[in-house]
């Protein structure tokens, strides 16, 4: 599976507290697949491993087909984070923030401005490209992490409960869009505690006190039941 | 290559923007040095006696006595300042993005070093400016034999503050920093007082400070404003660097975890 992500038996402890607990699946490309999973899970473990802000003892992990324990720069070359926590310098210009990743991924100074114009096209956000991130609303801001996520064309994108804080409106917008780039050929990690996020035809991944306990076609698992009161009765959480 | 030109530049001109956005903290940089160097060395000039010590070849007063410390202790502050401003950015989340740029992390926290080292040079020339304004001034030459000792010294400062930003979990921590390394760093040095007045009143103290790595930078700079070369100060401040550069890459290593206790 070259254009997606494969995790292979990680497990990773925090101290004594086991966070995940021998997780292993695939997401191929062109694929949306949800990781599912109530608060404490082990879901922003999870990123924190696939980015490599922690490695893990155990466990392999490949990213378009490279092994990010051996070849990390070129796992990471291919892969698009949007983080749970906002990281952009609010002082600094939507085409500055944009500028400055393209540099942190070594992209040729000369290609970058035609690839932020085209990055910002993508998500309808070329008008605000000289604004101050900070002058920006919540969902814009997230519009233009997702354009900076963009912007290297990685195969594989990585979101961490990319909709907190938006309002109805921004959010159905960003689910969407993110839909839309798995159909033009992304492999796409959606992770979320949000059910409604989550259509019939994704991949679905649940995680639970650190393991998968369920995995499939979204409509497969449910089964009869919505996926939210699914989702209730195996974790016991609320959504 | 390329890619790693475009890297430093990226990140040395963050800086750049960050500390041109903070105009504050460039006044406060300015106006620390000076009035230690326009008051309390007025005050104290009549009370601390210098005898003529290498690399002093004449009595020299002791505002210029003073001078290279003052240099180094803005290169302490800084260093401070780009240690707090990395866990902010940890708090802020913008460390993700950095850490996960494809380059090695060593090359990353290396750029990051040395931009906060070029924005504390300039601070010790503009500092050096005002004094020279003020009258107090050096060996013409010196000005420029000064840079490398001022480049080493803020290196060795910003990686003691990429190592404490490595420790460090939360900004309210911070504090503790000001009274348990800033303080201590400083007053316990040669950059106020030379090492034998130190000596005259605890043997003790004088052993702690010429143990203390900031003494060797405060003496790195003095020998090399007057065109000398203090070797014993070039090797603890080499040393010093290195080693707490080993530190900071042990702290920032991802296998041990530096985003655990951030979760």
């Amino acid at each position: 599976m070259t254009g997606g992500l494969v995790v292979r038996g990680l497990s990773f402890d925090y101290g004594p507290k086991r966070a995940l607990d021998g997780v292993s699946f695939d997401v191929p490309a062109n694929r949306f697949c949800a990781l599912l999973g109530p608060n404490g899970a082990g879901k922003s473990t999870l990123v924190s491993l696939l980015t490599r802000l922690l490695v893990a003892p155990k466990g392999d992990i490949r990213i378009a087909g490279h092994d990010l324990r051996a070849t990390p720069r070129k796992a990471l070359a291919e892969l698009g984070v949007v983080f749970q926590q906002p990281t952009l310098d609010l002082n600094l210009t939507v085409r500055q923030n944009l500028s400055y990743f393209a540099a942190l991924h070594g992209l040729a100074r000369s290609e970058v401005p035609g690839r932020i114009d085209a990055a910002l096209d993508r998500l309808d956000m070329r008008a605000r490209a000289d604004e101050r991130a900070r002058a920006l609303n919540g969902g814009h801001r997230r519009r233009m992490e997702l354009a900076r996520a963009l912007l290297h064309d990685p195969k594989v994108l990585l979101l961490d409960e990319p909709t907190v804080g938006l309002d109805a409106a921004a959010r159905q917008a960003i689910t969407e869009h993110v839909h839309d780039l798995a159909d033009q050929g992304f492999c796409v990690l959606w992770a979320t505690h949000l059910t409604d996020e989550v259509r019939d035809s994704d991949a679905l991944l649940v995680l639970h006190q650190g393991q998968i306990i369920a995995t499939g076609s979204t409509g497969d698992v449910r089964g009869d039941h919505s996926l939210s009161d699914w989702f209730l009765s195996q974790t016991g959480a609320t959504v | 290559m390329s890619g790693f030109w475009g890297v430093t530049r990226a990140i040395v001109g963050r800086e750049f923007l960050r500390f041109i956005h903070q105009r504050e903290r460039f006044i406060a940089a300015l106006v620390r040095p000076l009035v230690w160097l326009l008051i309390f060395a007025a005050g104290f000039r009549a009370a601390l006696g210098l005898s003529i010590i290498p690399p002093y070849q004449t009595y020299v007063t002791y505002e210029t006595y003073i001078v290279p410390g003052l240099c180094a202790m803005v290169l302490l502050f800084n260093g401070m300042q780009s240690s707090l401003s990395l866990v902010y950015d940890r708090e802020m989340g913008s460390m993700r993005l950095l850490l996960t740029s494809p380059y090695p992390r060593w090359w990353l926290l290396f750029c990051r070093l040395f931009g906060s080292t070029a924005i504390s040079i300039l601070q010790v020339y503009a500092f050096l400016g005002i004094a020279a304004a003020f009258g107090i001034t050096l060996p013409p030459l010196g000005y420029i034999a000064v840079l490398p000792g001022l480049i080493l010294g803020g290196l060795m400062l910003g990686a003691l503050g990429l190592v404490l930003s490595s420790f460090i979990s939360q900004l309210e921590n911070f504090a503790g920093v000001m009274n348990f390394v800033i303080f201590p760093m400083f007053f316990l040095s040669s950059a106020l007082y030379p090492l034998w007045r130190m000596a005259e009143s605890s043997p003790l103290l004088r052993d702690i400070c010429a143990l203390n790595p900031f003494t060797h930078v405060v003496e790195l700079i003095r020998f090399l404003f007057y065109l000398q070369i203090n070797l014993h100060a070039l090797a603890w401040v080499v040393l010093s660097t290195a080693l707490l550069s080993l530190l900071a890459l042990w702290g920032y290593d991802p296998a041990r975890g530096l985003m655990k206790r951030k979760g």
